[in-house]
């Protein structure tokens, strides 16, 4: 299979503080990998080296070009920045996802309202395409959200955290619509909620300062203690899941 | 005959002033609404005052200094607040009354009666010049191209800078031209407004537009329109009354503000009991 990029032996601080060490990870075509690990551990720093935020200190990074560069990431942040009471519409809010490939001058096409106009009723916002975020409900501004993310046809898409701002409702609707883009794209998502995506995620990595990569999607209570990954068990119905203990 | 000059030139000057003023502050003022940068602004007016004094001592256009001030009072609120970690509305508060300490000294310590002080606290069209129509009117201009340029790129800046930096590296670069084209517009608008009253000419045109729409764009349109009707009835009535023409266009648009919300609720109130008979 077709890797997006590899890290070898990549390490990144901020400051003297050294947050990943010795990074070795390879994410492939359709990879669904969700990233687990313990608060301050590095999981979002990890994503911020992706992005090309963060510069890594030592090692290096290689993306396969033929398949990803800079223009084929898509990137669901945390909820925290954007003001929800800012005056701009679905619409060009998801528009905004195209950025990295337009100049400063940045015109919008009629293709890329179309395209707009596609991801909008994909993620089932029709109707609220000249909304703005105060409007709707948070499992909606996460999807609009997403849809910034997606509407680039990335390669490679980096969700942090998708569940922080989910209602439950739309919880299973959102991972069922993640099951559909990883057709489309690999998926790299950070989560503390291992009982949800383990039923979703192909892999896992454990990001705790190293990280351990694990090519099933099982998660055991060995694996969580050998690799060191204090986890609070998030669970609810229907999903199939498996419990864990508390443990440290 | 000479009379009828004065009066036809007094019109020209207020009617291209209203026209140039509610440009500037119409598109500088909704971006400062929309980032909730009023309180920055307000420092950035003040600060300017500095530069007023400074100017009246070393016998400069005033405006001149008030321009330096401006931008060098936005940009510092920005270092001592990002590289010194100073609160950020700490940093304006120190800024803003430092300003206003260096302009009272300065113009203290300028020699003679300092006619035109007044002015600049509170605006007056009387000694607005054609250069400062002129200021205003380049002003303008600049502001419709490079928000017409570069509007997305501003808007998602604006509306999500951390998003914004995963896909440009020139986010700060936008950022501290678009602050200092806000402190240069306050600062042509002292001459209008006055220092103590200039912020409402950027604040509450955008609050009116707001009441009929969500989207950006809009805003500014409307609140050009608004300021616009606002400032050249205030001007009139400043003029037939005699009153001070800064005071009054405030005066006016808050009036015209309460108007709005107040038939706006009205209709929704009416349109609500309807939806009720209807049903």
């Amino acid at each position: 299979m077709a890797y997006l990029f590899e890290m070898y032996s990549l390490s990144a601080s901020y400051g003297t503080n050294m947050v990943l060490q010795d990074v070795n990870f390879r994410v492939n075509e359709n990879d669904f990998i969700g990233v687990i690990g313990p608060n301050g551990g590095g999981k979002t720093t990890l994503l911020r080296v992706i992005l090309g935020l963060v510069k890594p200190v030592s090692g290096k990074m290689v993306f396969n070009s033929d398949l990803l560069n800079g223009n084929s990431i898509g990137y669901l942040p945390q909820i925290s920045t954007g003001d929800v009471n800012y005056p701009v519409t679905v619409t060009d809010i998801i528009l905004s996802g195209l950025m990295i490939r337009k100049g400063f001058i940045s015109r919008m096409s009629p293709d890329d309202k179309k395209k707009a106009d596609k991801v909008i009723e994909e993620l089932g916002l029709s109707g609220m395409s000249k909304s703005i975020l105060t409007e709707l409900s948070g499992g909606q501004m996460q999807r609009v959200f997403l849809g910034r993310a997606i509407i680039g046809d990335p390669r490679l898409l980096l969700l942090d955290e998708p569940g922080n701002f989910v209602d439950m409702t739309f919880e299973n609707d959102f991972y069922e619509k993640l099951r559909d883009l990883n057709k489309r794209m690999a998926i790299l998502m950070v989560s503390h909620d291992v009982g949800t995506i383990s039923a979703h995620i192909k892999s896992f990595a454990c990001v705790n300062r190293s990280l351990h990569y694990h090519p099933s999607h099982e998660i055991t209570n060995e694996d969580l203690l050998a690799y060191g990954c204090p986890i609070q068990l998030v669970t609810h119905g229907d999903v199939p899941h498996t419990v864990l203990k508390y443990h440290k | 005959m000479e009379t009828n000059i004065f009066q036809y030139s007094f019109i020209i000057k207020g009617l291209l002033g209203a026209i140039f003023a509610s440009i500037t502050a119409g598109l500088a003022g909704t971006y400062v609404v929309s980032k909730r940068m009023v309180f920055l602004s307000g420092g950035i007016t003040h600060a300017s005052f500095g530069g007023i004094g400074i100017g009246f001592f070393i016998g400069i256009n005033p405006v001149i200094g008030a321009a330096v001030f401006g931008i060098l009072s936005a940009l510092g609120v920005e270092y001592l607040s990002v590289k010194q970690k100073i609160r950020e509305d700490s940093a304006i508060g120190i800024l803003w009354a430092f300003g206003m300490a260096i302009g009272i000294i300065f113009i203290y310590l300028t020699p003679g009666y300092t006619p035109n002080l007044m002015s600049y606290l509170f605006g007056s069209i009387l000694t607005v010049s054609r250069a400062d129509i002129i200021a205003l009117g380049i002003m303008s201009a600049i502001l419709i191209l490079y928000f017409g340029i570069f509007y997305r790129t501003i808007l998602y800046i604006s509306f999500d800078e951390v998003f914004a930096r995963t896909y440009s590296s020139y986010v700060d670069v936008f950022k501290y031209i678009t602050t200092s084209l806000i402190a240069l517009t306050i600062v042509l608008n002292i001459r209008m407004a006055g220092v103590v009253l200039v912020i409402s000419l950027l604040t509450i045109p955008p609050n009116i537009a707001m009441l009929f729409t969500r989207v950006y764009f809009k805003i500014v349109i409307w609140s050009i329109l608004v300021g616009f009707i606002g400032t050249a009835t205030g001007y009139v009535i400043s003029y037939y009354a005699g009153i001070p023409v800064g005071a009054t266009i405030i005066f006016t648009l808050v009036i015209l503000w309460v108007i709005v919300k107040g038939v706006i609720q009205l209709i929704w109130k009416l349109t609500k009991k309807n939806t009720l008979i209807t049903h």
